[in-house]
């Protein structure tokens, strides 16, 4: 059904065009603003083409920070975001590709109980439990620490139920073959699990990152110095609703800033993702 | 080289269910084995029970000198090839094969050797840096022998390794095993549910139905002697005519004082069977009068289906593509010293 009709796919194109151009144009706009200079965007008068302080405001952003406001420079904020976003992603993966093997591959009592507890927290996200884990973080004494940013939301169910799904599809013949060829649980799960489950992980990186990245009430809530404030929440302490002047173009370099390194994960990680689509085989 | 010992193997599953009721038997050293039987008559958790990839409730299994129960599977020097290969997909067929041996810390340069030398027998040279997926399923097929010979076990182990090729490769390769079989002299025990790669492969047939032995024998001793009447449909295709007979039927028609008064069941292959024109009177063979309802022409012989006067149906072989049409009237001639006769239960020969 492959017909070549250049009228017919004038329709879909233009709807797609239209969706694009919503989707990017706030996006552009501030790009544009994050190249003025500050006067320009407080008088209302928003320009639709870059201007020329791209190197300067960027400059600023990046390692001086706002005058009036955190004062903390934008790549400690990234910093802080990557450190959670990349902690929170690979310690989930870790823990659930782990607790996936136990209940998948190993006959242990309780073994249908503890895979139902884990189910169960599904319905306990970190906005449901937030103040008996503030709680719990705080008497730890792990309020502004890295390790109280990520700890809390690293165990994970969906994680776990999905590496469990992949492993059930992992014919049982590989495992006997395993154990013929003279391989332990431990070498079986190096040498032929985790191969096998290389896109599987590299998908979930990506949604995982991109959830840790984007962690707004959390780390609200367990980072009281600006030094340990992320990106997300960065941004927002930036816009000043007082009298003060809010510098605008550096809000939107920020905001630019932030939402680069989820882009580039999910640029890096779409071969691998591609490649998982093709090569289907176990 | 080891022979393998069943003694009164048992497996039952954890909802009770015995898929193996009490199995010995030994196959001697160097002899290639056949498990047949129906799917479900145990002959593949029996395998399994012998990889030591599935537990033993009861019995020994002994390879060589030792009993091998509590034995872990890469702990008893047997090598398996599974019916869908278990090849490991994320490794070249070169590193399938040397996986087993670096476990068990064989010297890099003799893995190498003797990874080529199996490679070499098996014709995969060219195949050795592909990945599973990149081969046909007759090539997954050979690597998944030669990841078995490279471990140079005391036993190979066969489940059905041949269901999943095409039925000419399957001939191939069939053949193939076998010569492989008799070069290495490696006991070899083999699963499968078709009869015909049964009686080519095996030096020993052990023909398996609701999780029991019924017989054990060479295949032709099978064939000509079957201790069953389940053997006797199982082996042998088209499958054995059974015709029940009771009280003194099959006594009046063999003239044979050792039939049992209650009756008996009459066993006659379709190759036994002669087909004579309707009316003839032969002397000395029992004659069967039929109507024929379908014929098989397939080449070299035909199957003429009939529908014998007291009702039974029946095949009759004959050779060619000469044999009367649907409808019309014949008589199956047999001789009398082919009649296979089984108790009325069809448990016993008599």
């Amino acid at each position: 059904m492959v017909e070549n009709r250049p009228f017919n796919n004038l329709l879909p194109h233009l709807i797609l065009w239209i969706g694009i151009a919503i989707v990017a144009f706030p996006v552009y706009l501030a790009f544009v603003g994050s190249t003025h200079e500050p006067t320009i965007i407080s008088n209302g008068q928003m320009p639709l083409t870059p201007g020329g302080h791209f190197f300067e405001n960027y400059y600023r952003t990046i390692f001086i920070g706002t005058s009036g406001t955190t004062r903390e420079p934008v790549y400690t904020m990234l910093l802080n975001s990557f450190v959670m976003a990349m902690v929170i992603a690979c310690g989930k993966i870790f823990i659930s590709i782990l607790s996936a093997y136990a209940i998948v591959y190993f006959k242990f009592p309780l073994r249908m109980s503890a895979f139902w507890i884990i189910f169960i927290t599904l319905m306990l996200p970190v906005e449901v439990r937030i103040y008996p884990t503030y709680k719990i973080a705080a008497d730890l004494n792990l309020l502004d620490t890295y390790a109280g940013l990520t700890l809390p939301l690293v165990a994970s169910a969906t994680a776990t139920l999905l590496f469990r799904q992949f492993f059930m599809t992992v014919p049982d013949e590989l495992v006997e073959a395993s154990r013929i060829d003279g391989a332990g649980p431990f070498r079986f799960f190096f040498d032929t699990l985790l191969p096998l489950s290389r896109t599987n992980m590299a998908a979930l990186f990506v949604i995982l990152f991109i959830y840790g990245w984007n962690q707004y009430l959390w780390p609200l809530l367990i980072t009281t110095r600006d030094d340990m404030q992320t990106i997300v929440i960065g941004i927002k302490k930036m816009i000043v609703t007082s009298d003060a002047l809010t510098e605008w173009q550096l809000v939107m370099a920020t905001a630019m800033l932030a939402m680069l390194p989820p882009v580039l994960v999910v640029i890096g990680m779409q071969r691998l993702f591609v490649r998982g689509l093709v090569e289907t085989e176990k | 080289m080891a022979e393998v010992t069943l003694k009164d193997v048992r497996k039952v599953y954890a909802g009770g269910v015995e898929a193996v009721k009490g199995v010995s038997f030994d196959v001697p050293d160097g002899h290639f084995c056949v498990m047949v039987g129906p799917s479900g008559c145990g002959k593949s958790t029996l395998l399994r029970m012998i990889a030591g990839v599935e537990t033993i409730t009861s019995g020994e299994v002994r390879i060589g000198e030792r009993a091998v129960n509590d034995v872990e599977p890469s702990e008893r020097d047997i090598a398996m090839v599974f019916q869908n290969y278990a090849l490991y997909p994320h490794m070249r067929v070169y590193d399938n094969m040397a996986y087993g041996l670096r476990n068990r810390k064989t010297p890099k340069d003799e893995i190498e050797t003797r990874v080529r030398e199996a490679a070499r027998i098996l014709e995969i040279e060219q195949l050795l840096d592909r990945k599973p997926r990149q081969l046909s399923g007759g090539q997954r097929q050979r690597v998944a022998m030669g990841r078995a010979i490279v471990r140079r076990p005391k036993a190979f182990l066969f489940d059905e390794p041949l269901s999943n090729l095409d039925a000419k490769l399957r001939i191939s390769t069939r053949v193939e095993i076998k010569k492989l079989q008799k070069a290495l002299g490696t006991t070899s025990i083999y699963v499968t549910h078709d009869q015909l790669e049964a009686m080519t492969l095996a030096d020993m047939l052990v023909v398996m139905n609701g999780g029991k032995v019924d017989q054990i024998g060479a295949p032709l001793e099978v064939y000509q002697k079957p201790a069953t009447t389940f053997v006797a449909t199982f082996i042998g295709a088209p499958a054995m005519n059974l015709l029940t007979m009771s009280g003194a039927e099959p006594a009046l028609l063999l003239g044979n004082a050792g039939i049992p008064a209650e009756g008996a069941i009459i066993g006659i292959r379709p190759e036994d069977l002669e087909l004579a024109a309707a009316g003839t009177k032969p002397s000395d063979a029992i004659t069967l009068p039929l109507t024929v309802s379908a014929v098989e022409r397939v080449g070299p012989e035909s199957f003429v289906y009939g529908t014998l006067d007291r009702g039974d149906h029946i095949i009759v072989r004959v050779p060619g593509t000469h044999a009367p049409a649907p409808g019309e009237r014949a008589i199956a001639l047999a001789n009398r010293a082919n009649l296979h006769v089984f108790s009325a239960d069809g448990q016993r020969r008599l």
